[in-house]
């Protein structure tokens, strides 16, 4: 029963990071880049809509409703002035720049705020739960957090094939220069998406204030969790995202019931043993293995 | 203009460059003599920023392979050497064999880490440094964030030991700049610059990818890991958080972005760049880190060939030839145009 506990917290745990690697997926799979200032990014969100709600005394989920706009401009502003050109220099230079950036993010957080921790005030939402059964118990926030995932990545596939904007970043995320061909302007199309992006993040920020405590040089730690989300999910599909956080989650949750620190080393492990499988997969189509089987008795 | 073409590697102001450095090099080989305890110790620390450079240049400039986690190596090398020492082998020995072990190490590791591409490599990287920090933290003799330390080396009298620190340290840093030079002048650096320029033309025309990038990704990581040890002999506590820290790889980054990407003597200049950056404002905390990050993103947005390589570009020098150039014979004088090193 506790190991069924620890799975079923560990499914909740991957719903936040989920939510963590929504931006991050889908910033990689529009614009090819990976984002190393996704974690620092998603930490000033989280000082953001703190700031709102501690200063201004409003709910924090007003304050999120404020600060999802801004960190939209973020994005497109990021975009615009680093991304772009980036691009432009060859497909290290983005992730020379993003390094750079987080850790100007990181350290500029350090000097506004100073290295206490924070947690964003949500009243009883952060300990409420229900009683499945006298073990088992369910977090109210951390059913919202899964449910926010579910939702947000369920309303991008959606945005993606359904709107017209969708369209236009899927045929610019394809081939930006034939989608200009036939009318699209691919860099309103990419700074649209980055600006999207962003906001996904600003809505993890909130959720990671919510959870847990942070400081200014949490990023990193989140950054590697959402890459190791999106990995195990596979790279570019968001849904597989989903699955990602979750395997992720319950790796760590079970990690952490062998040893102390078995919850990192277990997620770790885990990140390694799906790219080794997906190597050794790769170029062997189980098709071919299946009529090879077929084949030998005759 | 008759086709007379000559192929010169060495001119006048490379001659001159090897020269120096070879005088400064011989110089510096005293240097303990005459520079006094904090300066010996300064170049120790200057010694170990250049090997750094050089090798996450080699990585990322010639290999086309951003790391975020070569701290995992620069720990590991310090954690080797500590290993090493607790087992009974002497202290300097054990400095010097830690680094060929994580290169050794490196070598099967390399195997799966080159089929990550771009991004992927870069945080799998970092992921594999989380790890291998996680994993230093289970040992026993490390105690976690308690750490440990080489004990050992205290059996050397503290000015004894500042000197050999520094003449390791010395050796250590001309050997691996040494064995990158003839790297690239040799056969093998003409492909490794051919897939800096463009991997897929490379595969097509028959270099070994995957064989070059490995030599460089083991290269790099026995060098972390070099300058690792050589770090713990200088500060002698081992905590796994410092060592294991992503820091290393933003001062690398730093270092070889502002010297020059891609380019021999960049990293160098790089290095000497940030040690004097980190004399003055090193104190000052936040606001350092900040202009460090802030240089990375500018120097990659808008001098992607850093100083070096811009300088290069514009007059054509190059110190330490590691590539070719060639004159053409013209009717009135002669005219030179010179290969990318």
């Amino acid at each position: 029963m506790m190991w069924f506990d620890q799975i079923l917290q560990g499914v909740f745990l991957g719903g936040y990071y989920a939510l963590l690697a929504c931006g991050l997926s889908f910033m990689f799979g529009v614009l090819r880049i990976v984002n190393l200032a996704h974690g620092s990014i998603a930490v000033l969100a989280a000082y953001l809509v703190w700031s709102l709600a501690e200063q201004t005394h409003i709910s924090p989920f007003i304050a999120l409703a404020i600060a999802l706009p801004i960190m939209a401009i973020a994005g497109w502003l990021l975009q615009r002035t680093i991304l772009e050109r980036s691009l432009r220099s060859g497909s290290l230079t983005p992730l020379l720049s993003t390094f750079g950036l987080a850790v100007v993010i990181d350290n500029s957080l350090f000097q506004k705020f100073g290295a206490d921790t924070h947690s964003l005030d949500i009243g009883d939402l952060a300990y409420n739960s229900w009683n499945l059964t006298p073990d088992i118990t369910i977090g109210q926030l951390a059913l919202l957090t899964l449910v926010v995932a579910v939702a947000l990545l369920g309303g991008l596939q959606l945005f993606l094939s359904r709107t017209p904007l969708g369209r236009a970043i899927r045929a610019t995320a394809e081939d930006a220069d034939t989608a200009e061909l036939v009318g699209i302007d691919s860099r309103a199309v990419y700074a649209a998406a980055a600006a999207i992006a962003v906001a996904t993040v600003g809505i993890a920020g909130t959720f990671l204030a919510m959870r847990a405590t942070f400081d200014p040089y949490t990023g990193a730690t989140q950054l590697i969790f959402a890459f190791e989300a999106v990995v195990i999910g596979g790279t570019g599909s968001l849904w597989g995202t989903l699955i990602g956080g979750i395997v992720l989650g319950v790796a760590q949750n079970i990690g952490s019931q062998i040893n102390p620190q078995g919850f990192l080393i277990a997620g770790h492990a885990v990140f390694f043993i799906v790219l080794a499988a997906r190597f050794f997969l790769a170029g062997r189509d189980p098709r071919t293995l299946f009529r090879a089987l077929r084949r030998a008795p005759a | 203009m008759t086709g007379a073409i000559t192929v010169r590697r060495w001119t006048t102001s490379s001659i001159v460059a090897m020269a120096t450095l070879g005088v400064l090099l011989i110089l510096l080989a005293f240097g303990p003599t005459f520079l006094g305890p904090s300066l010996t110790d300064r170049m120790t620390t200057l010694f170990i920023y250049i090997i750094l450079a050089a090798m996450w240049n080699a990585l990322a400039g010639y290999g086309g392979l951003v790391s975020v986690g070569q701290q995992a190596f620069f720990g590991l090398g310090a954690y080797a050497a500590i290993k090493l020492s607790h087992a009974g082998i002497e202290v300097y020995v054990a400095l010097f064999l830690a680094p060929l072990l994580i290169g050794a190490l490196s070598l099967p590791l390399s195997t799966f880490a080159l089929r990550l591409r771009g991004g992927e490599f870069a945080i799998g990287m970092w992921v594999f440094a989380e790890l291998m920090h996680l994993l230093v933290n289970l040992d026993g003799l490390v105690q976690g964030e308690t750490g440990t330390s080489l004990i050992a080396i205290n059996d050397f009298a503290v000015d004894a030991r500042r000197d050999y620190n520094y003449w390791l340290a010395l050796a250590v840093m001309t050997a691996l700049v040494a064995a990158v030079f003839f790297l690239l002048r040799s056969r093998t650096g003409a492909a490794i610059q051919s897939i800096r320029d463009n991997e897929e033309a490379a595969a097509s025309i028959g270099v070994k990818v995957m064989a070059t990038k490995r030599l460089i990704f083991v290269l790099a990581a026995t060098g972390c890991a070099a300058a690792g040890a050589l770090t713990l002999s200088t500060l002698i506590s081992f905590q796994p958080k410092t060592y294991f820290s992503v820091q290393w790889t933003a001062y690398m980054i730093f270092m070889t972005l502002v010297g020059g990407l891609g380019t021999f003597e960049g990293p160098i200049i790089g290095a000497i760049i940030f040690f004097i950056v980190e004399t003055i404002f090193g104190g000052s905390g936040v606001w350092y880190l900040i202009g460090l990050g802030a240089s990375a993103l500018i120097f990659s947005l808008f001098f992607p060939r850093g100083i070096w390589g811009t300088l290069t570009d514009r007059f054509g020098i190059a110190l330490m030839p590691v590539g070719y150039r060639l004159t053409f014979a013209k009717d009135s004088g002669t005219a030179e145009a010179t290969t990318a090193a």
